[in-house]
């Protein structure tokens, strides 16, 4: 069990589709100013890609909403970092 | 939904489940709103319930609460890549019941907490995600949720919204929290036939260990590692500072993965079927970085007020404790029919004063400050002690006198007489 894909499989989630509860403010903040892109490398279900034209992008099907990517985010404050809507998102089985 | 209530309750973990509970036993009219489809379905935690804080909300719940061990054993060790030096306290104290302290699993324990806030008489509703604070000026005097027509009021409203609390945020409560002030903790868990993990950790039927790890795991960031046995699972988890996750650059996933192969933990997990991996953000910053934890109308609990003692790893009892003090507050202020003002309301911030939830947290609160300054406690302390109990315990024909030369001079080698004896005293200041 090495990829971080295959662990997020074994997770429940109900996906509200088409409303991501996360979203970049600014996608150039990413790709021009910050260098060190903390997300890409924090969040722990790998939600956030550094492109090879240095672009950031999201898909949050398989966020755990822990908050990492908003607070390690301080010097530039460019998520915008909502819960899912009710009854949506990740849905432990366990926790 | 136009109603009035005496309370809303944001949240059902165990601080918005204490808080509600309390205040619905005491007849006040409580609502409670839950995100997740049901309570527990958000909630992550090692997990280990404290008997006590749970005892003094709900005094017989042993009888269906469900709980997986009662723990007997606790060991602490400290690693090093293929090695650990170690301590293990087990006794048949706390394997007589009153149990101290259990292993759970949060989602059935949660769902099982707010059957009791509903038989006490809450309103809980689950699938609704509260957006905002209804405010009258600085006033809290209900809240917003994602349902339509979805604004409701109350005289107080309990804060019981975990660590984000962005609730608080967007009311201008709170600043943001500091990477420096959260862990990052991953967890799995790991699903073993009852009798494998009762013969793998020498423990009977319902009894359990807890294992509670620092040094190399964390890979030289602030943090530690646990593995927990419950009745046909195991869990275990890591968790580092996210400011030092951030400047070292390791993703949380290897770092699990990491810990998985260590040659001490590998045999212990081995066959396990693993069903879940779940993060949580743990509020370590201590009593320097509690917010503000009431106002107008609005009291906070649990994990939003930072109200976890990261040196002891305990966070649900105080959860637990601050929920029902909040609620007691309320009560009492209701009683004497006063308002509920910020300078009334401060009689919880009184009340946890006087209780261990401060106490305990004052003790440390220069902790997060000396560990984030001299990593050497979790890198080369560490590796220096395990090196030394090599040396030691290896019989190669070298004398004991000169392995004791040898350790002395590793330790002065890599720490300076002076590092040393400045460590010794900033980890003795930390913890008087």
């Amino acid at each position: 069990m090495n990829k971080v894909e295959e662990k997020l499989f074994q997770n429940r989630y109900r996906v509200d589709a088409g409303r991501p509860h996360i979203q970049i403010a600014d996608t150039e903040v990413c790709q021009v100013q910050c260098a060190s892109k903390p997300c890409v490398v924090c969040c722990p279900a790998s939600c956030y890609t550094k492109e090879g034209d240095g672009r950031v992008t999201l898909i949050t099907d398989g966020c755990l909403e822990c908050g990492t990517c908003r607070v390690v985010c301080s010097d530039y404050r460019n998520v915008l970092w909502e819960y899912p809507r009710g009854g949506y998102g990740i849905l432990f089985k366990f926790g | 939904m136009q109603e009035k209530f005496d309370i809303i309750v944001i949240g059902a973990g165990p601080s918005g489940n204490a808080a509600a509970y309390t205040a619905a036993k005491a007849g006040l009219k409580v609502l409670q709103i839950e995100r997740g489809e049901s309570p527990g379905s958000k909630n992550v935690q090692g997990a280990i319930l404290y008997s006590d804080a749970l005892e003094k909300i709900i005094p017989d719940f042993r009888e269906d609460a469900p709980l997986e061990r009662h723990l007997i054993e606790q060991r602490v060790w400290m690693l090093d890549d293929e090695s650990y030096v170690g301590s293990t306290y087990r006794s048949q104290a706390f394997n007589t019941p009153p149990y101290n302290r259990y292993t759970i699993i949060r989602a059935q324990f949660d769902r099982w907490f707010s059957k009791q806030v509903q038989d006490a008489g809450a309103l809980v509703i689950c699938e609704t995600t509260v957006t905002g604070l209804q405010m009258d000026g600085a006033r809290v005097v209900g809240i917003n949720t994602d349902r339509t027509g979805g604004s409701v009021y109350a005289d107080a409203v309990i804060l019981a919204d975990g660590v984000n609390s962005l609730l608080a945020k967007k009311a201008g409560f709170h600043a943001e929290l500091q990477p420096r002030d959260v862990a990052l903790a991953v967890k799995e868990i790991h699903f073993l036939p009852e009798t494998t993990i009762e013969s793998r950790f020498n423990i009977g039927p319902d009894e359990g260990v807890a294992i509670e790890m620092a040094g190399k795991i964390t890979q030289g960031m602030v943090g530690t590692g646990f593995l927990y046995t419950n009745k046909e699972s195991l869990t275990l988890g890591v968790g580092c500072l996210l400011s030092d996750l951030r400047t070292q650059r390791i993703t949380p996933h290897a770092l699990i993965e990491k810990m998985k192969e260590h040659p001490a933990i590998r045999p212990l997990i081995e066959g396990g079927e693993m069903k879940e991996y779940s993060a949580h953000l743990i509020p370590e910053g201590g009593y320097n970085a509690i917010p503000t934890i009431h106002g107008e109308g609005w009291l906070m609990v649990g994990d939003a007020g930072m109200f976890v003692n990261s040196v002891h790893r305990e966070g649900s009892n105080l959860a637990m404790t601050t929920g029902r003090l909040a609620a007691e507050t309320v009560i009492e202020l209701r009683a004497e029919r006063k308002p509920f003002t910020a300078a009334n309301l401060a009689r919880y911030r009184h009340k946890l004063d006087q209780s261990f939830v401060m106490k305990d947290l004052k003790k440390y609160r220069d902790m997060p400050a000396v560990l984030e300054k001299n990593p050497q406690f979790f890198t080369q302390y560490p590796q220096l002690i395990n090196r030394a109990a090599h040396t030691m315990l290896l019989v190669d024909g070298a004398d004991k006198k000169s392995k004791e030369r040898d350790i002395r001079k590793n330790f002065v080698r890599k720490r300076s007489r002076f590092g040393l004896i400045g460590d010794a005293f900033k980890l003795w200041r930390a913890f008087e």
